[in-house]
């Protein structure tokens, strides 16, 4: 019953807990042993930096900066270089909050093409076309088109995933049983009452949960298309640190982006089961 | 539309039997075809059906699978329209489904995203409003609604549940608990028709004895006109004023065996209601679901048109083509 490879096991709680924490514990451990090596070999080494390295990487990109000794002003290059993570953290979350609320327009269109035969004549062919274009591919047209501000890369992200929240949205609402339809005749409801008030409401945490699961691929486009070109934002400066190595910064960022999207992945989960207190056990 | 709600008990008795003009046949099939396409032509399903349902009658329709039971209700519903031949309801044709009718699936009738009372009262406030009302929430709309909540209580207790159950949704409810919620919200829109497919073939056989008293509770009630389509004979003859069964097995006038089902057993049920529970066990009960075995669910049993046993007053004869209450067919 006990041992590792039971089927019926059921680990108790401090098991659980243990066992859950120990690879990171593991991944902790030996960066450090590494680190440690490496830095005693070279004290100038930038490929490992230590945990207080890194601690004083994230300081000089939050924490306020010290004007030069003898002066009372932050120099100009300062003023620009001063909070640079949350100067990121703004650049690169407008793009992901205005291209997440832009695949809600893409649910409203799907749940239309799926519940009238006429909007889904009219664009389901064309969207199935868009969705087997690949995004990336289109970069560089992209950038011709939309030059290198914000809507270049919004346009990146709605390439890639805008058609592929379309046809799930539709596949959902078409997959709404017809006797709920017929119902809601029954009941004098309109067309558009039928598509507002019965269909998409009981499909509605299903197409949150899909944009929910399609908030990572937002960030991966983001992020390509900072790379390419940008001012400011998380990925553009994972990318042009990488010309100085400087990991002490890097690896805080990628921590940081990974906190970021494990907290909007959380917020969206709550506020669908708050929201929809029916939906889970249907 | 206030506290008024049904009009009082009606007698029965009296329905069914006498010389009835046009106007008082609430559903009408004349010559009702219903094919689907499939490869190399169509499947007939319904048969070059007629029907004249009186208002009142409580119909269970009954038949072999596949027989296309549910066929004929989509078909007075308007969900469906027939290949050929006419379906109307008090007068109409029907294109597309409407208030008219009400309707209780055996699954989906409810809408899992309101709580028990807004399903109720769903209907009255879309018939009311529109969807602009709805958005704006505007002060007469949220004091109709709330009107029209209480009004789902009065109807939640009209089928037997508690008004704690108001506020649940219909995934905490039981099978037969969802099924009485699917009634109230169709007889609240009191609809000229009550349609309801298979509506307990789902329950288990007590919450099923009880629903079937409820409904013929209700039809004593409300003097309703239902539809009732089900699998089970002993369901159909005792909730039935009139039962139809339908087949598939019959010879045409070559004798061969036929495509697409007719009505080939049209039963006036003796008696009156409420019916005593032992009516289960009547020797007319027994000696009838016999005959409807043998008649229409035996496929080696081919009937030949000439012996359709059509004993309602208003069936029609698939040979002679009339009924005995009008000379107009």
């Amino acid at each position: 019953m006990n041992h590792p490879f039971a089927i019926d096991a059921r680990p108790g709680r401090h098991t659980y807990l243990f066992l859950s924490s120990l690879l990171f514990l593991l991944l902790v451990v030996a960066y450090n042993v590494g680190s440690h090596i490496r830095l005693q070999d070279n004290p100038r080494d930038k490929i490992m930096p230590s945990l207080g390295q890194m601690a004083d990487g994230i300081k000089r990109v939050a924490l306020p900066m010290q004007p030069p000794e003898g002066k009372d002003e932050l120099t100009p290059k300062q003023q620009k270089d001063q909070y640079r993570l949350w100067k990121d953290t703004w650049a690169t979350g407008k793009r992901f909050l205005i291209s997440v609320a832009l695949l809600f327009v893409a649910a409203l269109l799907g749940v239309n093409m799926g519940v009238f035969p006429y909007v889904d004549a009219f664009f389901n062919r064309f969207m199935t076309f868009l969705n087997s274009l690949v995004a990336m591919s289109l970069l560089a047209i992209i950038m011709v088109i939309f030059g290198t501000g914000d809507t270049s890369k919004v346009m990146l992200v709605q390439f890639g995933i805008f058609p592929f929240i379309v046809l799930d949205a539709y596949l959902r609402a078409r997959s709404v049983p017809r006797e709920q339809i017929v119902k809601g005749q029954t009941l004098a409801a309109s067309n558009f009452e039928i598509a507002y008030r019965i269909v998409m409401p009981q499909i509605m945490p299903r197409i949150l949960d899909s944009i929910r699961l399609s908030l990572k691929s937002v960030m991966v486009y983001l992020i390509a298309a900072e790379a390419i070109a940008a001012k400011a934002g998380l990925g553009y400066r994972t990318f042009v640190l990488q010309r100085y190595i400087a990991m002490d910064i890097i690896i805080p960022y990628v921590i940081w982006i990974a906190l970021l999207m494990f907290l909007a992945d959380h917020a969206f989960k709550l506020f669908i089961r708050r929201t929809y207190p029916w939906a889970g056990s249907s | 539309m206030g506290g008024q709600l049904m009009s009082g008990a009606q007698d029965m008795t009296h329905r069914g039997t006498g010389n009835t003009g046009d106007r008082s046949y609430l559903v009408r099939l004349k010559e009702a075809v219903k094919e689907y396409p499939i490869r190399g032509g169509g499947k007939r399903i319904l048969n070059e059906v007629n029907l004249d349902v009186q208002e009142g009658e409580f119909v269970t329709v009954v038949g072999p699978t596949g027989c296309g039971k549910s066929t004929l209700l989509r078909l007075v519903l308007g969900m469906e329209h027939p290949t050929s031949g006419t379906v109307k309801v008090a007068g109409d044709h029907q294109f597309g489904a409407s208030r008219d009718c009400g309707i209780v699936w055996q699954k989906y009738s409810l809408l899992p995203h309101l709580t028990v009372a807004e399903n109720i009262a769903f209907g009255l406030e879309l018939e009311e409003f529109n969807l602009w009302q709805w958005l704006v929430k505007t002060l007469h709309y949220r004091r109709r609604r709330r009107e029209f909540l209480d009004l789902a209580l009065e109807y939640l207790e009209k089928v037997n549940l508690k008004p704690g159950d108001a506020h649940k949704y219909p995934h905490q409810l039981s099978g037969g608990m969802q099924q009485r919620v699917a009634i109230a919200q169709a007889l609240i829109m009191k609809p000229k028709i009550l349609l309801m497919d298979e509506p307990f073939s789902a329950l288990d056989i007590g919450t099923r004895k009880e629903m079937q008293q409820l409904t013929l509770d209700v039809w004593r009630e409300t003097g309703m006109t239902i539809f009732f389509v089900t699998h089970s004979l002993d369901e159909a003859l005792f909730l039935g004023s009139r039962v139809l069964v339908l087949s598939q097995y019959y010879t045409d006038r070559l004798g061969k065996r036929a495509r697409g089902a007719k009505v080939v057993k049209d039963i006036r049920v003796q008696g009156v209601h409420p019916r005593p529970d032992d009516f289960r066990f009547s020797e007319w009960f027994t000696t009838t679901k016999a005959a409807i075995w043998k008649e229409g669910l035996d496929e080696d049993h081919l009937q030949p048109l000439d012996d359709f046993d059509m004993n309602h007053p208003d069936a029609i004869h698939p040979l002679n083509g009339s009924n005995r209450g009008t000379s107009d067919v």
